[in-house]
């Protein structure tokens, strides 16, 4: 075959700087989501099935479960989860992607994020807050009640606002987030002020009771984490882009479902590389030991896939006292990931490092070749279902899944 | 050999390579010394460093081809 491999990451590269991401509106999972139906759940990472899920994902399939109405209670739920009439399928097997468990279901509300360059969607469901969530794993009464709330009242408020605001330009907030001290990953401050401030107005002309949309607003301003449901699925859409570049060796998806950690690479056209998700090493809540935590999950390792989260840490110097090290490390980590990119993002830029774009383009070829792994920082799970998060700190992937997709680059490309 | 001994009669500068310490040893001495991050190609594992250059083989011969057309 006649590729050669700079052209086809330049290729890629370029698709990724020319994507832009816009919010397009909220609709509900089962009328937009590729694939999408009633029996079928879709949850973070590389295909898993019921036997091999982790405890939160688990208790988010229950969650699910109950809150879509296919079951009355978490016993019943279990039962039908394990039955074989429930499907199982990656988020990103259908255009989309979901923090930590990242379960969603045909009834859920999700964001449409669309790039405007070439038209292509993603979706995400809207993000439920902290503590006890269906994303980490919870399933009780207050968090089925709270994602019948967002169904019945925050989705439809914000679908009726967002027609009434200027074009969000989501690569734009990003980028503006990141000279405000967010990597949008797991600090969203900036961007979820920003949000708010774009949406007020409109949300404020919308013909629902100023109760609803007063609790709306309070909702998104108690929640700093609300951006990351947008920031993913940016991300997401602006990595789609550089699907499937024959020849590339760019890392599109980065993810993992709290058992595996899976990648795919651009070159590789929908196959997944696989190795056991790893520990992640940070600050724990009070109270909460590593033996509580469960291994690393959620699609949100596609913001380091597009240069942000871990990627761009040097942007966001506050969020070491969330996630763990020094404000050292955190520019070290920035540093580091320049050796394993194709290049810098052109909107993503680092204050700190004199405005240096962001690591952008992970190139399998120089992960394994320099033997460095992508730095992520992420939220922690409590291991057994229904508890919820227990921290937050940093990981990496294991090497086993960039080696494996190595060999299965060469076996493709070079027979010759 | 003449080469040799005038290396030794001049001011010795050091890069190292490896472990950090020996580069801090020699600082310590007054050593001028600067310690360079390096590792082995794909940390030293055989198995990845062949389908390195299998790839590097092949691009090579992309390279060729296309030069010649």
């Amino acid at each position: 075959m006649l590729i050669d491999i700079q052209e086809a990451n330049a290729k890629a590269l370029a698709a990724i700087q020319a994507a832009q991401p816009i919010i397009k509106g909220i609709d509900t999972a089962i009328d937009v989501v590729p694939g999408m139906k009633k029996n079928l759940i879709l949850h973070a990472g590389p295909p898993i099935t019921w036997e091999k899920m982790s405890g939160p994902l688990k208790g988010a399939v229950i969650g699910g479960l109950i809150y879509e109405g296919l079951a009355a209670n978490p016993t019943e739920a279990e039962k039908l989860a394990a039955s074989g009439q429930i499907e199982y399928s990656p988020w990103h097997e259908h255009d989309g992607v979901g923090p930590m468990a990242g379960v969603a279901t045909a009834s859920m509300p999700v964001w449409i994020v669309e790039n405007k360059t070439n038209g292509r969607k993603t979706f995400c469901t809207l993000n439920e807050g902290l503590g006890k969530v269906l994303r980490y794993g919870a399933f009780s009464d207050e968090v089925i009640t709270r994602l019948k709330w967002i169904e019945k009242t925050l989705a439809p408020v914000l679908k009726a606002a967002i027609p009434l605001a200027p074009e969000i330009n989501l690569k734009n907030m990003i980028a503006q987030a990141l000279q405000m001290g967010d990597e949008v990953h797991n600090r969203n401050k900036a961007a979820t002020s920003m949000l708010i401030r774009e949406l007020v107005a409109a949300i404020t002309k919308t013909p629902f009771s100023q109760e609803e949309k007063v609790r709306v607003l309070e909702f998104m301003h108690s929640n700093d984490h609300f951006f990351l449901n947008l920031s993913m699925p940016a991300a997401k859409v602006m990595l789609q882009a550089a699907e499937w570049i024959e020849g590339s060796t760019i890392v599109t998806t980065m993810c993992r479902n709290g058992t595996e950690f899976g990648i795919r690479v651009a070159g590789l056209k929908d196959r997944w590389f696989t190795g056991p998700a790893q520990m992640t090493k940070g600050l724990l809540f009070p109270g909460f030991e590593e033996k509580d935590c469960n291994p690393d999950i959620g699609d949100s390792a596609i913001t380091e896939t597009c240069g942000l989260g871990g990627f761009s840490m040097a942007a966001a110097p506050a969020i070491v006292k969330f996630v763990g090290g020094t404000v050292s490390d955190a520019m070290n980590f920035t540093r580091k990931m320049y050796e394993i990119t194709e290049g810098e993002s052109q909107a993503f830029q680092i204050p700190a490092m004199d405005f240096r774009g962001s690591p952008t383009g992970i190139n399998l070829l120089k992960v394994c070749e320099k033997n460095i792994l992508p730095q992520i920082n992420t939220g922690i799970a409590h291991k057994d279902a229904g508890v919820g998060q227990v921290g937050a700190g940093l990981v990496n992937p294991p090497m086993k899944c960039f080696e494996d997709a190595l060999e299965a680059y060469v076996e493709k490309y070079c027979q010759n | 050999m003449s080469k040799l001994s005038s290396f030794f009669g001049q001011k010795v500068k050091v890069i190292n390579l490896g472990i950090p310490s020996f580069a801090e040893d020699l600082k310590n001495q007054g050593v001028e010394s600067i310690h360079t991050e390096w590792r082995p190609p794909a940390g030293g594992n055989k198995k990845i460093q062949a389908l390195l250059a299998r790839v590097e083989d092949w691009q090579n011969k992309v390279k060729a081809e296309k030069g010649a057309r």
